[in-house]
């Protein structure tokens, strides 16, 4: 009798020539189950699933493929400077870059949307995305906009309107009916671009006052989590954009840089500076809806001034290879219920993949180290 | 022959089931946070860097538990083909176990980014910042973890073939648990 499983040869004999191919079946059939589920987890199923893939491809389809480029901000500038914290914001957040101090903070100056060589506009919406390197290594990373509020409640309305403003092959503009289908479907859209216009639009990057819109959470050294949303409230004086800056009529002629010139001139005179200002909610601010603003009395603290006293170019500047993903947070400063920083730490990691894996063939940034170098000195 | 000798040893056995149900779960966190532009990718991502480090510790154990506790011998009727499918697919299986974390943790520096375990837990960068290197190794990192998928597919199959066509031994040998069996 054998002692153990490995000599049951008599039980071997026993299963038919039937029994072996029903077995094998099942075999087979529990291999593929296992295998299905994988390719549902990695969407392969899901056609209409939102991945990374497709919002990406969509930034290709409105804006062009521009090769090395981010997929969304394409085009900017890189700033250093430093952060000084005067240690009011650590009563709300046990970051190390909250404490009193000096901070290194490398920095990145763009317009929103794909187009690397886009003209100049006071009107488009411009971004100040920052990188605080504490000693230690926990480092804080946050984009802003010159908007008060975020459009987009969802990734997937955003995803829409993407969809929706695809230029028509025919009029080289985007179809007005879908535009105006997307808007019935999004109120809180049509409130927030309410919102939107009211604003008072700045003349140039330093004078902007730029917002996190999206809600995060700090939380201090006693473990109290406060929902917050923060701004860099420009200490430049505000000059209002000339209304018609782009209808200037020898358009041709017209610094396509302009914007970004006059920063570069700007920081070529003096550091240009920022108060980092945190907005405390409440309980019952809306958290997980960044198209919705926060009452006007909301308590603010001052954490500090953010200084950049160099700009460069992306193309020889410190920002090129930073992805500026939200998500790269510091114990002390963590996700709320906004689903908006996740879908965008996604889509920015795919962005970055892809441009990283492109730097070898990226030609040059439509501002130049050349151009900096050259304006800087004017 | 003692009846012991031809099961793994009980750290063994334990070894094996703990990495294969991480090792799945890694899998299928790591393909579903690529394809998951929403609130899901950020706490995937959360999930799968410790994961991935805790794996790469055990499967450091795992090898030093297996240079000290060789395996049970493969039946001697097993045939050749088998035998080396068996041997290839078991060191590519350690193999892509080691190499995918350490590949992780590599495009991760390459790429500048924090390394963050939990909290204030950080790692150190194991590359320079580098481009070309990150684009490279994540790229790297996909195709191996669909190979180290097939693989899983492969050896999963395979006992079974084992346990319910075969039924010599080699399945009860890692998934047996009845004592002095």
């Amino acid at each position: 009798m054998p002692d153990n499983a490995r000599d049951s040869t008599d039980s071997r004999r026993t299963l038919s020539m039937t029994a072996v191919l029903m077995r094998l079946v099942v075999i087979g059939v529990v291999a593929l189950g296992v295998a299905a589920l994988f390719a549902y987890a990695g969407g392969w199923l899901s056609p209409h699933r939102l991945t990374q893939a497709r919002i990406i491809a969509a930034f290709g389809q409105l804006d062009g493929i521009h090769p090395g480029f981010r997929r969304n901000h394409a085009k900017g500038i890189c700033a250093t400077g430093w952060f000084e914290s005067n240690g009011q914001a650590a009563s709300l957040s046990k970051a190390a870059l909250f404490a009193p101090g000096k901070v290194p903070v490398v920095g990145r100056i763009a317009f929103a949307g794909g187009m690397p060589f886009i003209p100049d506009e006071p009107d488009t919406v411009r971004s100040l995305a920052l990188r605080f390197l504490p000693a230690g290594g926990d480092e804080w990373r946050t984009g802003m906009i010159n908007i008060p509020v975020f459009p987009f409640a969802t990734v997937q309305a955003f995803y829409e309107q993407m969809v929706a403003s695809k230029p028509d092959p025919a009029t080289g503009q985007p179809d007005p009916a879908k535009m105006q289908a997307f808007a019935a479907n999004h109120p809180e859209f049509v409130a927030a671009i309410d919102i939107v216009k009211k604003r008072l639009v700045s003349s140039g990057f330093a004078d902007a006052t730029y917002n996190s819109l999206n809600t995060f959470r700090f939380v201090n050294s006693d473990g109290v989590s406060t929902p917050v949303r923060w701004s860099a409230v420009s200490l430049q004086p505000f000059v209002a954009a000339a209304t018609a800056v782009h209808a200037s009529a020898d358009g041709a002629s017209a610094d396509k840089n302009a914007l970004f010139d006059a920063l570069i001139a700007d920081v070529a005179k003096h550091p240009v500076q920022w108060r980092l200002v945190i907005t405390a909610g409440q309980a019952g601010d809306p958290t997980a809806n960044p198209t919705l603003p926060w009452p006007a009395d909301r308590k603010q603290i001052d954490a500090g001034t953010v200084t950049i006293d160099k700009v460069s170019s992306e193309d020889d500047g410190p920002c090129v290879d930073v992805n500026f993903d939200p998500m790269v947070l510091p114990a002390g400063i963590e996700a709320s219920d906004d689903p908006i920083p996740s879908a965008r730490s996604a889509a920015y990691a795919r962005s970055f993949t892809l441009r990283e894996g492109e730097r070898k063939v990226k030609p040059p940034s439509a501002v130049t180290p050349q151009e900096v170098s050259s304006v800087g000195k004017s | 022959m003692s009846p012991q000798s031809q099961r793994f040893p009980v750290s063994s056995r334990v070894l094996h089931w703990l990495m294969a149900v991480l090792v799945l779960a890694m899998l299928f966190i790591g393909v579903g946070m690529a394809a998951s532009e929403s609130a899901r990718y950020s706490t995937l991502v959360a999930i799968h860097k410790p994961l991935g480090i805790a794996i790469l510790i055990l499967v450091v154990i795992r090898i030093v538990n297996r240079l000290i506790h060789r395996p049970p011998p493969l039946p001697a009727d097993m045939p050749g083909i088998q035998r080396f499918a068996a041997h290839a697919s078991h060191i590519m299986l350690y193999a892509l176990m080691f190499l995918m974390p350490i590949i992780g943790w590599s495009m991760l520096s390459a790429a500048g980014y924090p390394i963050v375990l939990f909290g204030p837990l950080h790692l150190p960068p194991i590359l320079t910042q580098n481009a070309t290197v990150y684009a490279a190794l994540r790229q790297l990192h996909t195709i191996l973890a669909y190979l180290l998928f097939a693989t899983f597919l492969l050896h999963f199959a395979a006992a079974l073939f084992h346990g319910l066509i075969r039924r010599d031994g080699v399945l009860q040998s890692m998934a047996s648990w009845r004592s002095g069996r």
